[in-house]
Parts: structure tokens; sequence; C-alpha cells
């Protein structure tokens, strides 16, 4: 299975990278590197909105790095730009090609849950079995066994997010960028949902850039955890989370390493308890 | 199947509540039978004329549908090329709309005249009629596509084909039936059009021609016993496609109430 995804990976044609992105294997090897990064937008009423200045963030292959900051703080421009979706007003950009998988599952209704995991694979030119049969693999190992016929409004919550994911890995990019994948779930699906990316992962190890607002979430999951400011993102802080997995969020060095990054979030000590909800 | 029957039960009671006092208008003698028959009597002559109401419904029944699947066809693919188009898009939008006030008795001579008296003038006159709530429901449903879908398939590396052919095309399948459902009712009123203004040859000329012939030779019940076949033929062409888009597009029944 893995030999498989893995000669999918690299498949973006060269012509289509503009020319501040420097991708595929060549420098990043697998990995994620911004430097000094900056990007605006305009917003509804013309105006230039700063999203990110002066980022500089990277993620080594088969890393995982979560950014957590205030909502609004450039998480998912960021992200587009690790897609290539945007590209940055100034600064570079280097990174091997990367899947992502939005905030909102953006599973199409028309289709099966299969057929929506399989979405990449068909628009890589398999066949509707050859992509259905190699979706359907993975089903049993994300739980989602018996579920492949089911429209997406037959799913709960939960299981959308998995075959979002699903979708995400099927690409068979080197980089996965997920935006607060678990950002609509409750609290008891959430932990359910992490435990479950945390082992899909150890499977298929890939690069990964993980978006959230749950700072316990980043230092349970992540390799590196990159505090962002608020608008404009800039990069507040970095906290190497050096712990052995898979951690639970009741470790006394995760309630550490958390606290610190809540402080860099500057709602150290009593906003811990306050922190989740409130930047909901 | 009770069910059904539940659900049809109000608009059974309003059509009888209307009945009920249209014959009592009648009855009072307020206006003369050859103007407005009463109900019992257009039963009497639906009934007594069945074998050729039936033959003449046939004619229109054919009229109206290879007019619109004809419109339905025409109208999906210039609505799907409006929106891949835009110079297309303002070329063709315009007259699209224009041809909507082009009287239809302008062009029946001609039409006439190039086509002669068989089915082919009338079906240019119906999918005239029809193909326009379908061109627009179909841009509009195009358009109205998740720009985060497109979004997402474009990191999939999808083509703009592919991206037409994953997102766009199926997101646009329910507006279009819409329209289609749309220019199935008018599509009914356009095959009365084309048969009063297109001359016909044959024993029988459809139900537009029958009512037209009724009324000119005072046989006011028999033209709105056709009239009454037409009314029952519009609404069970509507729901045949109401049923039709609920199997080829169940996704998009879920959030919405069971009404039509």
């Amino acid at each position: 299975m893995p030999t498989e995804l893995q000669s999918r990976e690299h498949r973006t044609p060269g012509s289509r990278t503009p020319a501040h992105r420097t991708c595929g294997a060549t420098r990043t090897n697998g990995g994620v590197r911004l430097d000094g990064v900056s990007r605006a937008y305009r917003d509804r009423r013309g105006a230039s909105v700063q999203a990110l200045t002066g980022v500089s963030l990277h993620a080594e292959h088969g890393e995982l790095l979560a950014v957590v900051g205030p909502s609004g703080c450039g998480k998912t421009t960021l992200l587009e730009l690790v897609c290539g979706l945007q590209a940055p007003d100034g600064g570079t950009v280097e990174c091997a090609p990367a899947a992502l998988m939005p905030q909102h599952d953006l599973l199409l209704p028309w289709l099966s849950a299969v057929d929506n995991a399989a979405l990449a694979l068909r628009i890589a030119g398999d066949s509707r079995a050859q992509a259905r049969s190699m979706a359907a693999e993975l089903f049993a190992e994300l739980g989602l066994q018996g579920f492949e016929a089911a429209h997406p409004h037959e799913l709960s919550g939960g299981m959308r997010q998995r075959v979002a994911f699903l979708r995400t890995l099927l690409s068979g990019k080197p980089v996965l960028c997920l935006d607060e994948p678990f950002g609509a779930l409750d609290a008891i699906t959430r932990a359910e949902m992490q435990g479950w990316l945390g082992r899909a992962l150890e499977r298929e190890p890939r690069t990964v850039v993980l978006v959230t607002h749950d700072v316990e979430e980043a230092v349970v999951l992540a390799d590196r955890v990159a505090v962002l400011s608020p608008r404009p993102g800039r990069v507040r802080a970095e906290v190497e989370v050096d712990l052995p997995r898979p951690r639970s969020r009741t470790d006394s060095e995760v309630i550490a390493l958390r606290e610190r990054a809540l402080v860099a979030l500057g709602m150290g000590d009593a906003g811990g308890v306050r922190e989740d909800r409130s930047a909901r | 199947m009770r069910r059904r029957a539940l659900d049809a039960a109000p608009a059974i009671v309003l059509v009888l509540v209307l009945l009920g006092a249209w014959e009592i208008y009648v009855d009072s003698g307020a206006t003369s039978s050859s103007i407005l028959p009463a109900p019992h009597t257009i039963a009497e002559s639906l009934w007594g004329n069945a074998g050729l109401l039936g033959h003449n419904l046939a004619i229109t029944a054919e009229e109206v549908g290879l007019g619109l699947a004809l419109a339905l066809a025409l109208g999906f693919a210039l609505g799907v090329l409006i929106h891949l188009s835009p110079p297309l898009r303002r070329a063709c939008y315009p007259l699209t709309v224009g041809s909507q006030a082009v009287p239809i008795a302008v062009i029946a001579p001609l039409l006439v005249f190039l086509l002669g008296f068989g089915l082919l003038p009338k079906l240019i006159v119906i999918v005239l009629i029809c193909f326009f709530p379908v061109v627009v429901t179909t841009v509009d449903g195009l358009a109205a596509v998740d720009p985060d879908q497109l979004k997402l398939l474009r990191t999939l590396d999808a083509s703009r084909l592919q991206a037409f052919r994953f997102a766009e095309l199926p997101a646009a399948l329910p507006a279009a039936i819409s329209g289609a459902r749309i220019a199935v009712t008018v599509g009914v009123i356009g095959a009365y059009i084309a048969e009063s203004q297109t001359a016909t040859s044959g024993a029988y000329s459809g139900l537009g021609r029958e009512i037209n012939a009724d009324l000119s030779s005072l046989q006011t019940p028999r033209a709105y016993a056709a009239a009454v076949v037409l009314f029952a033929f519009a609404i069970a062409c509507f729901y045949t496609l109401s049923e039709i888009e609920r199997r080829l597009t169940p996704w998009a029944n879920q959030s919405r109430g069971d009404i039509r």
C-alpha cells in the first residue's frame, strides 16, 4: 500500500509551479520551509489587510508542525501559501507538493464516502473501480467500514472529517496541510480523532502542517508548535515537543509545554482553562 | 401510498370548493352557458368526447414531450457554454433574453413557409418558449458552486474540465431540473400557442386547435373539457419531473421539505 502511494508523489507537473516556489524534493526533501513570508489580502470593502508578516517556519520531512494562534491571525492564508493556492507578497515558500484538508470537510455531497475519499485518484486518471478499491482498503483502518456507499449527509461529523482526511492522504502528496481538522467536533469526538490521526501518521508518515487554535491538541500531536501573534501574524515563539508518543493530555510534560505555548500566546496561567472555549 | 393520498387531500378539497362556487355562480344565471359552462356540463362533455380528446391529447403530448426534450438539451448546453466562456456569455445572453419577447405570431408564418404543416414548426415554437428558464437556471446553478470546493479540487490538481465534471456540473443539476419544471408548465401553453399559430394537416390537430375550433363554433363546454385535459396534463408533467429530480439528485432534497 505505501509503495503505491509513494509512487504518486511529486506528480504535480513542474510547469505549474510559480517562480517564487521551489517545489519537489530538491532542497526541502519532502519538507516545508517558509522564509520571511508576507502576505496581504483585500477585504470585502477593498481595503488591504496584512495577514502575515515576516513568517519563517520549517517542517522537516516526516515532521508534524502545529501552528496555533488567535482567530484571524492568518493561519488559513499560511496553509494556502504552502499549498500553492496563493503566492507570497514577500519572502519565499519552499515546499514539496502539498494537499489541503480544509476547515469544513468540503466533501462533495453528490459522491459517496468512498468516491469522495478516492477523488484525487480519479483526478489522477484512475478508473472508478481502481480508485474505489484503493480507498476502500483504508476505510477499515479509519473505522469507516460499512459506510463506503453512504453519502456525506448520512455520516456523522467525525466520520466526514475522517473521509476528508483520507481524501487528503490519498492525494499521495508528501505534505499534508490540515486546517483546524477537528474544530467543529465535540470534545469527546475530537479526542478520538486526535488519537487516530496520530496512529494514521505513524502508518503513513507525511510532513504535516496542522493549523489549530487548540493549544492542547497542538502539544499532543506535534513535533513542534509555532505560536502566531494576532493579525498581522508573525511567529511569536516555537515550542519543541520532544516527548514520546502516544501522549496524553494529562501528562505533566504535556501540561507544562501547553502552559509555555499559552504564555507565548499571551494567555498564561488562569487563561489555560478559558483558552479552548474562548478562542472559538 | 396512503401517505400520498393524504398529501393530495388539501388540493382535492380546494378543487371541490372552487368547483362548488363555480357551479353556484353559473346556476345563478349571471352568465350564459356559451360563455361559462357549469362544471357538470364540462364533465358531461369530457365523458362524451373522451375519444376525441384522447387523440388530441396524444398529439399535444408528443409536441410537448419532444419540444421539452429538445429545449432541455439546447438550454442546458447553452447554459454550460455561457458559463464556460465569458465572451459567449456577452454575445448570447442578451439575445436569449430578447428571444422571449418575440411574439410567436411574427415568426409563425415563416416557420410554416419553411417547414410545412408537420410537427417541426410546432417543436421550434415550443423550444423557443421553453428553453429560456433552463438556460437561466443552469447558468445560475453553475455559478453558485461553492468556490471552496473548486479551490479544493485545485489542490488535488484537477483540470478545468475535471473541476466542471466533479463539482460544477453536479452542483448545477438541481437548479437545471428546477428550470425544466418551469419549462414543462410553460411548454403546455407553448404547445397551445404553437398549434394556434401554425396550420396542421391530419385528422387530429391537438388540444390547442381543438379549443380554438370549439370556441369559434360555440361548443364552449368541449373547449373547456379540452382545457381541463391540458390542465391535468401540465400537473402530471410537473410532478413527473419532480420525481425525476428526486431520483437524480437525492443529495439536494436533504435540507428541503417534501412539499413538492
